[in-house]
């Protein structure tokens, strides 16, 4: 009986598509990527029904923990002009770099007093530095109302359209800071706005 | 990697051909690294986007033409206190009794579709509530009512401030 010869066969696994494949899945992620920006306190969102996505223009957030208030806007565009108005209203002038160190804060929680300084430091340094939270005191020094007001007229003539508001806040917040916010919310003719909240699958009644 | 030649021993002698050099790269470095980013990019995404509640709130306006009166008999209030602890009555404070209950399935919820059905029923009209945080509650009472509101579907709601004699109730239960 003859053997029978097994034609050797190449070991190698033509990798063209399977490469194909991964680049594709590769660009989609890296498009759609938005870095996850950190809390600079920590923040548990509470849960709700509520299906709606947040919008990702126009979108102005306050994150609110530990009884102090930060202020985010989306679009480097917006911030710089942000800041602009805010340093014409308080007498302050940003130099360019400044203005550009700006656009890429992703939170910001300092008083327009300290911001020169604190826009002055290190990347890394200020990435450790405690930021103390916008004052918001309903009386006289309510910075918080400034920066909601210019932005609603940055976003207003950049992009043309309303800006949207929302408040992320934390689980154990007391009520007395958010009714403040809701306060100034008011005080501008904010009536619409929305609360961040994480999903929470639970049937319907 | 090397390819294994699998072509043969060839004719000896003959022409002197010039060795065709394979086309094939090995891909498999490359695959590799794609899937490395790939695992860091579907990483560092946030992969739940955030959900928004829309809350809105009635204007606060000098001029009170536009407002109707609503009977006591169909507004519900509810006073968020401390510890978790809900109180609701119907009606003006100090009339009717409050009673204390919790957030969720069987508190909250139980009773708003129980009296949204009753106030219904004998009125004719929609409930219309009232929810007064107090100082002592917190954030995540205020969206659980919130919440409450959107599963019950009660479209006519309010946030509204609590009153000196409101918190008085809350205290008297322990709630505060």
């Amino acid at each position: 009986m003859p053997r029978v010869k097994v034609a050797r066969k190449s070991t190698a696994i033509d990798m063209t598509a399977m490469c194909d494949v991964a680049f594709l899945l590769l660009t989609f992620f890296i498009l759609t990527a938005k870095p996850r920006t950190e809390d600079p306190v920590p923040i548990d969102v509470p849960a709700s029904t509520a299906e709606i996505p947040l919008p990702e223009e126009n979108v102005l957030l306050l994150t609110v923990g530990q009884g102090k208030v930060f202020y985010t806007v989306e679009g480097t565009d917006i911030r710089k002009q942000t800041l602009e108005q805010m340093g014409e209203k308080y007498n302050i002038k940003f130099t360019p770099e400044q203005k550009q160190v700006f656009s890429g804060v992703p939170v910001l929680g300092v008083p327009m007093n300290q911001l020169q300084a604190f826009l002055n430091l290190d990347v890394d340094k200020r990435k450790e530095y405690k930021q103390p939270g916008i004052p918001n005191d309903t009386t006289a020094n309510n910075e918080l109302a400034d920066w909601i007001r210019e932005s609603r007229k940055a976003v207003a003539s950049l992009h043309n359209k309303p800006l949207r508001i929302s408040v992320k806040g934390d689980n154990k917040e007391e009520y007395p800071t958010i009714k403040k916010i809701i306060g100034i919310f008011q005080k501008q003719r904010i009536d619409k706005f929305s609360f961040i909240t994480a999903v929470k699958n639970e049937p319907k009644k | 990697m090397a390819e294994l030649d699998t072509s043969g021993g060839g004719k000896k002698g003959g022409k002197v051909r010039s060795k065709k050099a394979s086309t094939r790269v090995d891909l498999t470095a490359m695959v590799d690294l794609a899937f490395l980013l790939i695992t860091f990019f579907i990483m560092t995404t946030t992969l739940s986007k955030p959900k928004a509640m829309d809350v809105t709130m009635p204007r606060k306006d000098e001029n009170q033409k536009d407002q109707l009166p609503v009977a006591a008999s169909r507004s519900m209030t509810i006073l968020l206190g401390a510890n978790n602890k809900v109180e609701w009555f119907i009606g003006e404070p100090g009339k009717s009794a409050p009673e204390t209950i919790n957030y969720g399935k069987d508190g909250l919820r139980k009773i708003l579709i129980e009296k949204g059905k009753e106030i219904q029923a004998s009125t004719g009209k929609y409930m219309v509530v009232l929810i007064k945080p107090s100082d002592k509650s917190n954030y995540k009472n205020l969206v659980d009512a919130l919440d409450e509101m959107a599963i019950t579907k009660i479209e006519s709601f309010a946030i509204v401030d609590i009153l000196p004699a409101e918190v008085e109730l809350l205290k008297r239960d322990g709630n505060y």
